[in-house]
């Protein structure tokens, strides 16, 4: 009895935050899935069908390729720009600099990204305006900034600092003497990068495009604010579900959208805990 | 040492060029887009007077504000003790509550977003219409930022000796965690809270899906009509959090190494499987 009572006064001050989580996280998540498989308090797959109609699938292509995209983009250039970080002297001022100013841009997605590229090649953006005046081209012409070539753009513009941050440590995992030893063991420095650092790298590689791939998939903020209208991508379209539900009753869509967004993301960084397991066998 | 080639350290610098150029124009274009003006050619400061002049946009600059200041004490005096005792007292409850403050990570705000409805109808019932309840949401956003950084803090003290020492000398747990505790974990709580500023200030999603006017709300309200004035606000919004980190990372520096700044941020955008005793990367 007394242990009962004890163990009830070690989770009391648990509580705040138990609450807290609960009807500001769980019951959302709880909702979201338990609402996709219900209509009129009974249980249903209509809701999920709707997410096999046309515009339900339009729309997850082009987020899957958007995501994919800029995940790929972001992890080869993310990866290029952590070697040249990597490779510059420890102690120079360049790579703190460098490394503190992708954290803030890695967060730098949202409304405030939208802005920046409209301000840069928009149609009265300054990059466009000086390619005007120089040489006579039009660099925001037919609105393609609007459209998925855009979003690719700028959404590459947070996912390279994103893979710098998540790639450095793995590149600093390589230790040095690896590769004094390859190489004096007669490899050349090819053979070394193919033969030791590849491999090595790789898990953490793939795990970082998979984390960009989450990442881009679920952003909301920069496209919303760069495309007004039309919803070509998944998270548009819940936003077209949920402003317009009164008058089309299609809140069961946004949940049933929103369902899938949650699939799609879990099974992607399900995959990326596996390889970041991987990965951590070696480093440290 | 690495020996370069001419040709190799030529590449290295193009790429140095390339990267800056992506990263440093459309920065740039933001200062001078919203410096220009449009109409009568030349410049002008009129969209940076606009921060406080033009009334719905200062109007959401302070709900914005305070709802920062909301959040991280909220935060604060949930997660702080609730970390505390965890580590005390309910040391099988530590797997849990570091899991529930990481989930946020893997939930999409636009998924909280559509589930939070029913319980925003409660919400409002209570405690009427306003903005600031967003409070709540946000304080859930910002929990595994802040995890990490209380974390890590956390565990650079010896808190069990510390707790033990005071209580011993009579002090009851309020006393305990304000006097003993906190003064200790300060530097973490710094960094829990410039972290959970820079993110409800950035927040657009919720805010903007549940019909409240922020700041991030208002500037693309604003956009469609003004666009110097929103890039002007965009960029504030930047520099502000420019200003945050770099001031989180003098508050981080010298304390041990793998909990700079940079390394915290990123812990927090990756995910929960890494154990606790490590505030580094898990990639």
């Amino acid at each position: 009895m007394s242990g009962i009572a004890r163990r009830l006064r070690d989770v009391l001050p648990l509580l705040p935050f138990l609450t807290l989580v609960t009807v500001f996280l769980i019951i959302p998540t709880v909702t979201v899935i338990v609402s996709a498989f219900f209509a009129d308090g009974a249980f249903s797959l209509e809701k999920i069908a709707t997410l096999f109609s046309g515009t339900a699938l339009a729309a997850l292509w082009k987020s899957v390729l958007l995501s994919a995209s800029t995940a790929i983009l972001g992890a080869l250039f993310g990866a290029v720009l952590a070697w040249l970080i990597v490779s510059s002297p420890p102690t120079s001022g360049v790579r703190r600099a460098v490394i503190s100013l992708c954290s803030v841009l890695a967060q730098f997605g949202g409304v405030a990204l939208a802005f920046a590229f409209l301000a840069t090649i928009g149609l009265n953006g300054v990059l466009t305006v000086w390619v005007q005046q120089h040489f006579g081209w039009n660099l925001a012409g037919s609105g393609w900034l609007y459209s998925l070539t855009g979003l690719i753009v700028v959404y590459t513009y947070f996912q390279i600092p994103l893979m710098v941050i998540v790639f450095v440590p793995a590149l600093e995992g390589l230790r040095e003497q690896w590769r004094e030893a390859a190489l004096s063991l007669g490899a050349s420095r090819w053979q070394y990068f193919r033969e030791v650092a590849a491999p090595l790298l790789t898990p953490a590689f793939l795990g970082s495009a998979l984390l960009l791939f989450a990442n881009a998939f679920a952003a909301y903020a920069t496209a919303a604010a760069l495309v007004s209208q039309g919803s070509p991508i998944v998270p548009l379209l819940i936003r077209a579900a949920l402003t317009s539900e009164v008058v089309l009753g299609q809140s069961g869509f946004a949940y049933a959208l929103a369902l899938e967004m949650i699939i799609i993301v879990a099974v992607v960084m399900t995959a990326y805990n596996v390889l970041v397991r991987r990965t951590a066998r070696w480093l440290r | 040492m690495r020996r370069t080639s001419l040709g190799g350290k030529l590449f290295r610098g193009l790429l140095w060029v390339m990267f800056g150029l992506f990263f440093l124009i459309p920065l740039y274009s933001m200062a001078d887009f919203s410096t220009r003006n449009l109409i009568a050619g030349g410049r002008t400061l009129q969209a940076w007077k606009n921060l406080v002049q033009d009334n719905a946009l200062y109007q959401a600059i302070v709900i914005s504000l305070l709802l920062a200041v909301f959040t991280v004490v909220l935060m604060l005096v949930i997660l702080v003790p609730t970390m505390i005792w965890v580590r005390l007292r309910t040391p099988w409850a530590k797997g849990i509550v570091e899991f529930l403050c990481l989930l946020p990570l893997t939930i999409p705000a636009l998924v909280i977003v559509v589930g939070l409805r029913n319980v925003y109808l409660w919400v409002t019932y209570f405690l009427g219409e306003s903005a600031l309840t967003l409070t709540f949401v946000y304080v859930v956003l910002v929990l595994p930022f802040a995890y990490r950084a209380l974390d890590a803090a956390m565990s650079a003290i010896d808190l069990k000796t510390l707790s033990e020492a005071a209580r011993s000398l009579g002090a009851g747990w309020l006393t305990t965690i304000g006097r003993v505790v906190v003064p200790n974990i300060w530097s973490g709580i710094l960094s829990a809270a410039f972290i959970s500023i820079a993110v409800v200030l950035g927040e657009f999603t919720i805010a903007s899906l549940s019909g409240y006017q922020t700041l991030q709300v208002q500037i693309v309200l604003i956009g469609k009509a003004d666009g110097p004035t929103s890039v002007a606000a965009s960029l504030a919004t930047l520099l502000f959090g420019f200003v945050l980190l770099l001031a989180l990372a003098l508050v981080t520096r010298g304390r041990r190494r793998t909990t700079a700044s940079h390394v915290l941020l990123a812990s927090a955008v990756a995910v929960p499987a890494v154990p606790a005793n490590q505030p580094g990367l898990p990639a």
